[in-house]
């Protein structure tokens, strides 16, 4: 029995209600929003409920919107029911100047290293992950690059001729 | 006696049971770059500490420079042992995003070069864990047929490795004919090969010794640990992309998922093994379906969307719609929806995915690579501790290292 | 119209096998002696068996492992016999993109090479960067190393790593024995920091 979006919307709400917000559909993937408090108790809800059972990760990421003032920084997860084939994405916001988020490690065993690319990207510190240094980037790196105003290129290069740059 | 007393050894020396040996991050038989510092209580391995990151390329901040069509090169260099998957891939999302809908005979084939690229993938994996075991003859062996495919690539797009293939909404040329007699040829010579490789390491008492029994998951800790492709089958879950999300008209094919039982490396090799002889039969079937198309629809080998194909250079230079389409392709002023899509496809690997997040602009605003190397490479820890260097060695090879993916 | 065979023609006697034999060196012949330089001899020998180590990180790797294959076989030249330990082996490939978390690794392989040994960059990332103009890629490994032959490409053609390597056999046939003892080559290694 397929697992149509509307019934994934309705349990979600029975449970948490109002505070999940933002409900989109798009190219058919439903994706709503919860504060960043309540994501573990989304995902466990999730996991555990035998009707929805979002049992495997598929993915965890991280975007940087910069003009959303007091959430700038995004975690995104998407969610995999494998017997049901059902897909669902969930993200939390957090603001760039105190980036704590509730780690999924303990649940998904796979949020690790996923967890490390997100803070070495955009320094969204997981509260309670086991190891939370960078995993990408050298360990020096004091920046987190992928943020929208850090540039590409390497700005420390002295041998780029501006003319044949185009510049 | 006196010259004992100059040597200062680190803190807690005399007590230290264990040796640390630092595996990687170049390996022989050119694995890919990974390093591992192991603990070893002699031969056994008592604790690991895993660091990636060694070719780390950057993709995600480059794509976000990148208008959609040049991204297609940076997806060749993620799994580079079958670069037309990540390709089509990447096509197959944008037009999820763009909403194009390809024809059949441009699916069949995009399935028939997706197929060969698994098998090329697949038969790099198998013969370097035959080397790392110390059989060279069989990455020799292998090396020859993938140069059929290579030319089968060369024939299509013009490259063998990178192969940068194909457009959003089709391919950029029609398959011409020698691109079909050298897949016959392919088709022909290359399942009795892969018969012999089969016979020679399936029951050879070295190999399997080797094998059975070490590197082993289970598939709890798989599925937790978000594995996907051959080594999540190899545990014994039958999950597929190409059977659960169909794309590019694979539900038109008649094919099996190879499915292991304890996830060793054994089960890695045999459903890797498997899962090549399920892509011949489907590179037949897809062949066959190409080859129903007769008259005006052979040559169709791209979707009818002039916003988003660049039409023919001949068109370019004599009508004038097609010269405005060229240009506002080229200038970016076409229009891309905003939105987000996620879009995964098997790749050699599992399920690589792509998280495209798009306002409207020529670039997109963020772009995610699922790379599934990166995802399973967490569980190298846990699978090989308390095993012997010697298997941790072969499981490093038996879980398809690809640094390209893992590190991106 | 059909071009003439021009190898591997089975032919009566054994000097027209086809083989490429090298070419014997300038010197005096006499009987049972032969006169050359010591420098002519030696880069002759060494050239036909260098020892290369693939220092494969991406692409160009599988490149290389197809150069390696029987199709466009590296072993003709000499280079049979990959070695794995930097210490064993006369020729650095690095084959694929060096990051900047890669470049101490690189110096450290070079470093434990025994001299003479050279260095080959092959493929665009390992030359300069190639397409990877990012705040984590090392533009190129001439940044970290003394390069001496750059094969571009992206990847190269396995004829294309053939072709670089010949010309690495060049270098080391035509190289004098003094030249690592030199003071050119000692300002070389000075400029990047090398002892």
């Amino acid at each position: 029995m397929p697992l149509g979006n509307d019934v994934v919307k309705t349990k979600l709400l029975e449970q948490f209600g109002e505070v999940l917000t933002e409900w989109e559909e798009q190219y058919g993937m439903i994706s709503f929003t919860a504060p960043r408090e309540l994501n573990l108790k989304v995902l466990n809800f999730l996991y555990d409920s035998s009707e929805l059972s979002f049992k495997f990760l598929t993915d965890l990421t991280g975007v940087h919107y910069p003009d959303r003032k007091g959430e700038e920084l995004c975690v995104v997860y998407h969610l995999h029911n494998l017997v049901e084939n059902a897909r669902i994405r969930f993200k939390v916001y957090a603001p760039v100047e105190t980036p704590d988020i509730y780690t999924a490690s303990g649940l998904f065993s796979g949020a690790n290293w996923m967890e490390r690319e997100t803070y070495d990207f955009y320094g969204i510190n997981f509260v309670g992950h086991p190891n939370l240094k960078r995993v990408l980037n050298v360990d020096e790196m004091d920046y987190f690059p992928m943020r929208k105003e850090f540039p590409l290129e390497d700005q420390t290069r002295v041998d780029k001729d501006d003319e044949m740059f185009g510049r | 006696m006196s010259d004992h007393i100059n040597i200062k050894l680190p803190e807690g020396s005399i007590e230290k049971q264990t040796t640390t040996l630092n595996l990687g991050p170049t390996h022989p038989a050119t694995h890919g770059v990974f390093q591992n510092i192991l603990e070893l209580d002699g031969e056994r391995i008592i604790k690991t500490e895993s660091t990636v990151g060694y070719i780390h390329r950057a993709f995600e901040k480059i794509a976000e420079r990148r208008p959609l069509y040049q991204i297609t090169t940076l997806t060749d260099r993620l799994n580079y042992c079958s670069s037309p998957i990540n390709n089509m891939g990447w096509h197959l999302t944008c037009e999820k995003l763009l909403g194009v809908k390809t024809p059949k005979r441009v699916d069949y084939l995009r399935v028939i070069i997706m197929e060969l690229a698994r098998i090329s993938d697949h038969l790099i994996c198998n013969s370097i864990v035959g080397v790392d075991t110390g059989a060279y003859t069989g990455f020799l062996y292998v090396m020859q047929y993938r140069e059929l495919i290579y030319e089968i690539y060369e024939e299509v797009c013009g490259s063998r490795l990178t192969t940068n293939m194909g457009r959003i909404g089709g391919f950029e040329r029609n398959f011409s004919d020698t691109a079909f007699i050298r897949l016959e040829k392919f088709l022909a010579e290359y399942p009795k090969v892969q018969q012999e490789l089969e016979d020679l390491f399936a029951r050879n008492r070295i190999f399997v010794e080797r094998t059975k029994g070490t590197g082993a998951i289970s598939a709890e800790r798989a599925l937790n640990y978000s594995f996907t492709g051959p080594n999540l089958r190899a545990a014994g879950v039958d999950y597929d992309v190409r059977v659960h999300s169909p794309y590019s008209s694979y539900e038109d094919f008649d094919f099996i998922i190879p499915v292991g039982t304890s996830g060793d490396n054994y089960d890695r090799f045999m459903v890797r093994n498997s899962e090549i002889w399920e892509s011949l039969s489907i590179i037949r079937q897809a062949y066959q379906k190409v080859q129903n198309f007769k008259g005006a629809e052979a040559d169709i080998f791209h979707a009818d969307a002039p916003e988003y194909y660049l039409p023919e250079k001949g068109d370019v230079y004599t009508k004038m719609e097609a010269l405005i389409w060229h240009f506002k392709i080229v200038m970016g002023e076409t229009e891309i929806p905003s939105g987000e899509v996620y879009m995964s496809v098997e790749g050699g690997n599992g399920e690589l995915g792509f998280y495209l997040i798009s306002d409207g602009g020529r670039s997109p605003y963020r772009l995610h690579f699922r790379r599934p190397c990166f995802i399973y490479y967490q569980a190298y820890e846990e699978i090989v501790r308390g095993s012997m260097l010697s298997d941790a060695i072969i499981t490093l090879s038996s879980m398809n290292l690809i640094a390209g993916e893992m590190d991106a | 119209m059909a071009r003439p065979v021009r190898f591997n023609i089975l032919q009566k006697s054994t000097q027209d096998w086809g083989i490429n034999q090298v070419d014997m060196p300038e010197g005096h012949t006499g009987e049972g002696f032969f006169a050359t330089s010591l420098d002519k001899v030696v880069g002759l020998a060494r050239k036909n068996s260098l020892w290369p180590l693939p220092f494969a990180t991406s692409c160009c790797g599988i490149e290389f492992m197809a150069t390696m294959g029987s199709h466009y076989d590296l072993a003709r030249f000499g280079a049979e016999r990959v070695g794995f330990s930097p210490r064993q082996c006369d020729l650095l490939m690095v084959m694929g993109t060096i990051a900047k978390k890669m470049g101490p690794v690189v110096k450290q392989v070079y470093l434990q090479m025994a001299e003479p040994r050279w260095v080959m960059a092959v493929g665009a990332c390992a030359s300069s960067g190639g397409i990877f103009d990012t705040y984590s890629v090392l533009q190129g490994i001439d940044q970290v190393v003394p390069v001496d032959v750059y094969v571009p490409g992206c990847p190269p053609r396995p004829e294309a790593i053939l072709d670089g390597f010949m010309k690495i056999q060049d270098l080391v046939h035509n190289e004098s024995l003094r030249r690592r003892n030199g003071p050119k080559y000692k300002a070389l290694l000075e400029s990047y920091g090398i002892q």
